[in-house]
């Protein structure tokens, strides 16, 4: 089953279905999320990337994982399509993960701007992978626009505060064609194996990992969430009650016509 | 309070003096300071009411603390309970205040901390701010850098390896025009990856051009948001006009600039009205302008040693760091910046707990960045220091300072879009 189960991005396979978001960033991290992890796509903000010799945040990207530049730092949809073009001369690829934020406060994401920037990328080649307040209407506004996976955020991101947004993911998962992907807010994972089990394709985190205690040994936590959470997924949960319990001999077992 | 700053230069002309004397002692001859002076732009904003009705009725004795640990148990920080965390009543919790703080930070901006350098590139002045040691009265060696002299200076900057860069002019029109700073920030646009201004405040055209050039932050301080002290402290000039600096920073972002900054020079007035007033001011600003960045800096006015009676307002690093603690619990998401005039240790300090950004490789005086930076003898003139700084850390050392206490020195995260 494992082997055959595959994340499917854009016509891109990949076993792993941990992506490491960006923000916190550190060398140490980035070790932690591939190796204890196994994290095979790392973002990577363009605006970070922006910088001269010591610093460059490409240069800690070992070799085989797949790059995913984000727009952070755009405030509309003309901004994101221009950091994404830079991205792609700076050698970063195809992959861009479109974050764009009217809102310097709580960082949430400009859906109708998202759209727009989707619609522009994914027809100069990109593949496209779009941050998005969970709205149904607008995941599906965002797969018309060609986008290959649509990522609802799970509560404010760098908040640690699981899934809030929980019940309106449940719907994209239901209803959307597209690997959903669940960012931000993720902080334990736990909550990370339960979107899993509702059927998310894939959890990007940076935060949890990089305010944690020991960061090999809960990237390691991670994975193993993430994979249980697909198995159980894969399995097909069992059912729960929400109130009292079943009886397993029938109360009307005795009927007998 | 009046009088501390007061200082004749022997080179002045009697008529000069009397002038001078005349503006400190008669206030009948000074301009009125909430009047605007021809070619002033004047928005329509309601943030000034907003931040001065909260000024106007804040007395900081009504907190004590019950309303302090309150406000550190609340998860989101009420302006009731930031003016609780900025009260004497607070004091006692410092170590508490700063343990949130430190959290706050983390969770915004992780372990790094941005680093930057001002150049200064004029600083003739026409203002007379008391207080300043680049005003019109004092007799320093004036200077403004030629374009070639400017593109020097910020080739041994870049050299270094910075790669954000605050440019910075006294304030004169006449000398430092806005076309003249706009030809700074197209050769800083070449040398740097982020480039501020801290210029006189501008109208929003002449922001929206500076914008063009190159720069994307601008920095205005209020100085102090107590009118009745600003009128006796800026006696002359464009500086003197109150409302016309306060709309500075919504200008800029009207005219198209991503970022603005903010501070009270604390010790001026009433530090605590005026903390109150500062954070208020970016409050208040990003409601009504979401996407933009903002951050705050904290210069103050020192206390004498063993002499408090002198100025009692003078603001001690206890009460800085009370100060930041509360801008930070109060607005986790903005910048916040600690100049070279703090101390080493002071700096190596505050960045565990609420700064975000520090300067490093600092000069505050004009064209003294080779003789500084490579210790070459300078061949040119140069102009004299608005004031002297603490901390003269340059990057490497400051770079490596911050990694050492287990922070990531950032030297960018921005792009010009």
């Amino acid at each position: 089953m494992q082997e055959k189960d595959k994340l499917i991005i854009g016509g891109h396979e990949f076993t792993s279905r941990f992506i490491l978001g960006s923000g916190k960033y550190s060398l140490s991290l980035i070790e932690a999320a591939v190796k204890d992890a196994g994290a095979e796509i790392i973002t990577l903000a363009v605006r970070r990337a922006n910088t001269k010799d010591q610093e460059n945040i490409l240069d800690y990207i070992p070799e085989g994982v797949t790059l995913l530049p984000n727009t952070s730092g755009a405030r509309n949809a003309e901004e994101a399509v221009r950091i994404a073009r830079l991205a792609r001369e700076l050698g970063c690829g195809n992959f861009v993960k479109v974050e764009i934020m009217r809102d310097s406060k709580y960082l949430l994401p400009d859906n109708a701007e998202t759209i727009r920037a989707t619609e522009i990328l994914a027809k100069e080649g990109f593949v496209v992978m779009p941050y998005m307040y969970p709205d149904l209407n607008v995941a599906r506004d965002l797969v018309n626009a060609g986008a290959a996976a649509v990522m609802p955020l799970a509560s404010p991101i760098g908040s640690n505060k699981g899934l809030a947004t929980k019940e309106f993911i449940q719907i994209l998962i239901d209803e959307i064609d597209l690997p959903i992907i669940v960012d931000a807010g993720i902080g334990r994972p736990s909550q990370a194996c339960e979107a899993m089990e509702m059927g998310a394709a894939a959890i990007m985190a940076n935060t949890a990992l990089a305010t944690a205690g020991n960061l090999p040994l809960m990237a390691a936590a991670f994975r193993q969430a993430i994979e249980a959470g697909r198995a159980a997924y894969l399995a097909g949960l069992g059912r729960v009650l929400t109130r009292g319990a079943s009886a397993s001999d029938p109360l009307t077992g005795f009927l007998h016509d | 309070m009046e009088n501390q700053f007061f200082i004749d230069s022997e080179f002045l002309s009697p008529e000069a003096l009397e002038k001078k004397h005349r503006l400190e002692t008669d206030p009948s001859f000074r301009k009125n300071c909430m009047e605007y002076l021809p070619g002033m732009e004047q928005i329509s904003s309601d943030i000034c009411e907003k931040v001065m009705e909260q000024w106007k009725t804040y007395d900081d004795s009504n907190y004590t603390a019950k309303e302090v640990k309150a406000a550190l148990e609340h998860k989101t920080c009420s302006v009731e309970d930031f003016k609780a965390l900025l009260s004497p009543a607070a004091e006692p919790f410092l170590e508490q205040m700063a343990q949130r703080a430190r959290q706050e930070t983390s969770r915004h901006f992780g372990n790094t901390v941005y680093l930057f350098t001002p150049l200064y590139i004029a600083n003739y002045c026409e203002n007379y701010c008391v207080y300043c040691g680049f005003n019109c009265y004092n007799h320093i060696k004036r200077m403004k850098l030629t374009m070639e002299q400017v593109e020097q200076e910020m080739k041994v900057i870049a050299d270094s390896g910075m790669e954000e860069i605050l440019i910075l002019t006294g304030e004169s029109r006449a000398q430092s025009d806005v076309a003249y700073i706009g030809e700074a920030c197209k050769l800083a646009r070449k040398y740097f990856r982020m480039v501020g201004l801290e210029i006189y405040p501008v109208n929003t055209e002449e922001y929206r051009y500076l914008h063009e050039c190159g720069a994307d932050y601008v920095t205005v301080f209020q100085e102090t948001y107590d009118v009745e002290a600003y009128e006796k402290l800026h006696l002359l000039g464009h500086k003197r006009v109150w409302p016309y600096r306060f709309d500075a920073q919504e200008r800029a972002l009207m005219g198209g600039m991503r970022g603005v900054a903010f501070s009270a020079l604390l010790g001026l007035s009433d530090f605590r009205k005026d903390a109150l007033a500062s954070a208020l001011h970016v409050y208040y600003l990003q409601r009504k302008y979401p996407s933009a960045e903002f951050s705050l800096s904290c210069p103050r006015l020192r206390p004498i040693v063993n002499n408090n009676n002198i100025s009692p307002m003078d603001v001690g690093e206890k009460q800085l760091c009370q100060i930041l603690c509360a801008y930070r619990i109060f607005l986790p998401f903005v910048g916040i910046t600690v100049s070279s005039r703090e101390s080493e240790t002071f700096r190596n300090g505050i960045v565990k707990i609420a700064a975000t950004k520090v300067s490093a490789g600092v000069s505050t005086g004009i064209g003294d960045h080779e003789s500084k930076y490579t210790g070459k003898e300078s061949d040119g003139m140069q102009g004299d220091e608005q004031f002297e700084i603490n901390d003269d850390r340059n990057l490497e050392t400051m770079y490596q300072d911050i990694a050492a206490e287990g922070l990531q020195p950032v030297l960018n995260d921005y792009l010009y879009v």
